[in-house]
């Protein structure tokens, strides 16, 4: 995917993060471009969702600093609610509230958390259901859809607050292959307009595909980064190389 | 008083001796119905007070400190103390301490009357059970919706009111129900200090009447009804709420 | 970590909650008490008037009261026994196999727990003869053993709940692999399914018990020499309002010192319980 790429949206420095005597990241640094989509892949356990819910404050780091849009994360005057309407994530298990439709939930934070007018933000909610390819199952509760379904209202969910950034937490990692494939499909799409985002993942071939930039993260820090080229078929570090031929 | 129901139970009594002044005489008649209408106020104002109380309690809970603190003392306090202790003291300790009002007939009232006491008495010990099933309820909704609720920029008061008040109360409603039951039963203490409820009605009838057994036995049938009649109330409220695909 | 065998195939432990426990209730039974005594206290400070002070005459009245209280937890042993006694075949009969007799317990059940305990009690008191004739023998009821019956109903359908509850919570398996070593249905139940269901039962029946020896009060309503009925006589004799409240609150403490540790054991035991599911 080459785009022109803008300024940084997205800048870690020297992350990390400890859970009691626990470190789950290490000196993490990386930087997200406008309109760049990045993709981290690693083994389980190596912190990669940790990050994405540094980034968007839901877990607090221990040291170093995460600026969103010049906003710095770990300040502690920082106006945690600004910032995670800036920042979308999309969840693995969707999280979509199961007592409001399909569309309820995709019209419920911008009208109560950001007050705008109902109707305006009902029309939008439509043309985002529409565009994810759930035109007709607006008035569905997400117990009557299919986990793909249900993912991809996740993700028009997020993009109703107009965010800066979309993290994607393996959001395919529950779904069977055929709903896989409509959801990365959808974040294909989301890519491809220029959103800016930041996946982790354990699909390779989507990544190599979809990428700019790919980080290969173990034991808590960045192992190795580069374009899904150099990554996939000329990885210069042993632990990269060992991973992706377990997996591939 | 005529018509087919007295015609029925003079009957009844022409036959059986056994004598249902309620249905036959216009004083016992309206005593009773003034005394049912009375139940149901206090049951109705209880009901209402509680479940406030209950929510308020469940706010505090999750307010940390001091509040907290507060919140579990007055569960604890009225959950194991008996009602009608609660009740007694506070119509005759509290009662005679507080100053009396002057009416506009210039005779002495107390500041708050029986029915008063009964009111916020009932309320305050139906409320302490209603923190305790709130919490339940609102324990058992997945910290899965508090995350994605959190990542959308919703406040505590929008957490509580949109995702986490809706869905608890879909899974503690049973017990709601139960303690609802509870609190219609316990407003015949307030027999105990005057307020012409429905038993007190009935002692007035027997007393005079003497039909002791008569006045058992409708009592007993009304309470039954009542109670049937709350459950069948709350059931349509949990069928109401029931959400497609979603089982709490 | 020396003598313990397989440590790392062990599940993780709750730390041992007891001592938490023991300090939540002396916490929350020492803030009540010195509620108590500053309001007697406050009391006889502005009763300087000659007139003994409060405090002396709480004092004076406590062992009455207690008496009193005493006979409330007699009262609320007794009718949990009886209703205890009379649950059980009632909670068996809510899942016997023959349908009337299911009904039967249904109807008794639903009855007596959704009656108000109050009126129960005015219904046995009023209606139960107060001397029974047996041949020639004149057998007095006293009006504290019609209480504990008038209680000991409305327990009784709570206990067949709870029976019910417990014995469904075992899993069908259980009912199939006896029913497969061709045990009778009564062998099943009191060899293999009740002792399981016991231990469920144990937290909802203590729960019961706290709520019924609670409900105890209400015999006062009826004229017995309660704990309520004391304290109110107690209050009378002494004709000083202001003494109301400190006495009101040495009942209410008698009771939540009763009361409280059973709710808190409830818990434990719930949790307990919970975790070897």
């Amino acid at each position: 995917m080459a785009h022109e790429l803008g300024s940084p949206v997205v800048v870690v420095r020297d992350v990390e993060k400890r859970f009691g005597n626990y470190t789950v990241l290490r000196e993490v640094s990386l930087t997200v471009r406008r309109g760049e989509t990045v993709c981290i892949i690693g083994p389980s356990g190596s912190g990669k969702s940790t990050l994405l819910r540094c980034i968007n404050g839901l877990v607090p780091i221990s040291s170093g600093s995460i600026t969103v849009g010049g906003r710095e994360v770990a300040d502690a005057k920082l106006d945690v609610r600004a910032l995670r309407r800036d920042v979308g994530i999309v969840f693995q298990q969707y999280n979509l509230f199961p007592h409001r439709t399909a569309l309820d939930n995709v019209m419920m934070a911008p009208v109560i958390v950001l007050h705008q007018n109902p109707a305006e933000v009902r029309a939008r909610a439509e043309a985002l259901l529409a565009k994810v390819g759930l035109a007709d199952k607006m008035a569905s509760y997400p117990g009557e859809l299919s986990g793909g379904q249900q993912q991809r209202v996740a993700i028009a969910r997020s993009l109703a607050m107009n965010p800066k950034v979309m993290l994607f937490d393996e959001v395919t990692a529950a779904l069977d292959p055929e709903t896989k494939k409509e959801v990365l499909i959808t974040i294909q799409a989301l890519a491809a307009e220029g959103m800016t985002c930041i996946l982790v993942t354990h699909e390779m071939g989507f990544a190599r595909r979809v990428a700019d930039h790919v980080y290969f993260t173990d034991g808590g820090v960045i192992v190795e980064h580069g374009t899904p080229e150099a990554i996939f078929s000329a990885p210069t570090q042993a632990r990269t190389r060992d991973f992706l031929d377990k997996i591939l | 008083m005529t018509g087919p129901v007295v015609d029925l139970f003079t009957w009844i009594n022409s036959r059986t001796g056994l004598n249902f002044s309620v249905f036959t005489d216009t004083y016992d008649g309206e005593r009773f119905i003034t005394g049912l209408i009375t139940t149901v106020e206090l049951s109705v104002l209880s009901m209402v007070l509680s479940v406030l109380l209950g929510l308020a309690g469940l706010w505090m809970l999750g307010a940390g400190g001091f509040w907290r603190a507060l919140a579990r003392g007055y569960v604890q306090l009225f959950r194991n103390t008996p009602p009608l202790v609660q009740l007694s003291f506070f119509y005759f300790a509290l009662g005679g301490v507080l100053p009396t009002l002057t009416d506009s007939r210039g005779a002495q009232v107390p500041a708050v009357s029986g029915f008063g006491w009964a009111v916020l008495s009932f309320s305050l010990f139906a409320g302490a059970f209603n923190v305790e099933i709130f919490r339940s309820g609102v324990e058992a909704v997945p910290s899965a919706m508090i995350e994605a609720a959190d990542s959308l920029g919703y406040t505590r008061l929008q957490l509580y009111r949109h995702v986490l008040v809706p869905l608890g109360l879909r899974i503690c409603l049973p017990s709601l129900t139960n303690n609802m039951v509870n609190l219609v039963k316990t407003t015949t203490l307030a027999y105990a200090i005057g307020v012409p409820e429905l038993l007190y009605a009935a002692a007035q009838i027997w007393s005079e009447v003497m039909n002791v057994r008569e006045m058992m036995d409708l009592l007993l049938v009304v309470y039954i009804v009542l109670v049937a009649l709350l459950v069948w109330l709350m059931e349509r409220w949990e069928r109401a709420l029931r959400v497609p695909g979603y089982t709490p | 970590m020396t003598a313990r065998p397989l440590a790392v195939l062990l599940p993780p432990r709750p730390e041992p909650t007891a001592p938490r426990l023991l300090a939540q209730t002396w916490l929350l039974a020492a803030l009540v008490l010195a509620l108590c005594a500053g309001t007697a206290w406050a009391q006889a400070v502005a009763q300087q008037t000659g007139r003994p002070g409060a405090l002396a005459i709480m004092l004076r009245w406590a062992p009455l009261i207690t008496s009193g209280f005493l006979l409330n937890v007699m009262v609320s042993v007794l009718a949990m026994a009886l209703g205890t006694l009379l649950g059980l075949p009632l909670g068996l009969s809510l899942i016997a196999r023959t349908r009337p007799l299911r009904l039967l317990g249904w109807g008794m059940t639903q009855f007596f727990r959704n009656v108000p305990w109050l009126v129960l009690l005015f219904y046995i008191m009023f209606l139960l003869p107060f001397e029974l004739h047996l041949g020639g023998l004149v057998l007095p009821v006293p009006a504290w053993f019609k209480a504990v019956i008038g209680l000991a109903l409305p327990v009784s359908a709570n206990v067949a709940e709870i029976v019910r509850g417990g014995m469904q919570s075992i899993p069908e398996p259980q009912w199939s692999a006896a029913d497969s070593l061709a045990f009778t249905r009564w062998q099943t139940i009191s060899r293999i399914i009740l002792p399981q269901a016991l231990r469920r039962m144990l937290p909802p029946w203590m729960n019961l018990y706290a709520i019924l020896t609670m409900a105890t009060t209400l015999i006062s309503v009826i004229g017995i020499q309660d704990g309520l009925t004391l304290t109110r006589a107690a209050i009378a004799a002494e004709s000083r309002p202001e003494l109301m409240v400190p006495m009101y609150i040495f009942l209410l403490l008698l009771f939540f010192a009763y009361c409280y540790p059973i709710a808190r054991l409830t818990l434990a035991l719930e949790r307990r319980v919970q975790v070897r599911i």
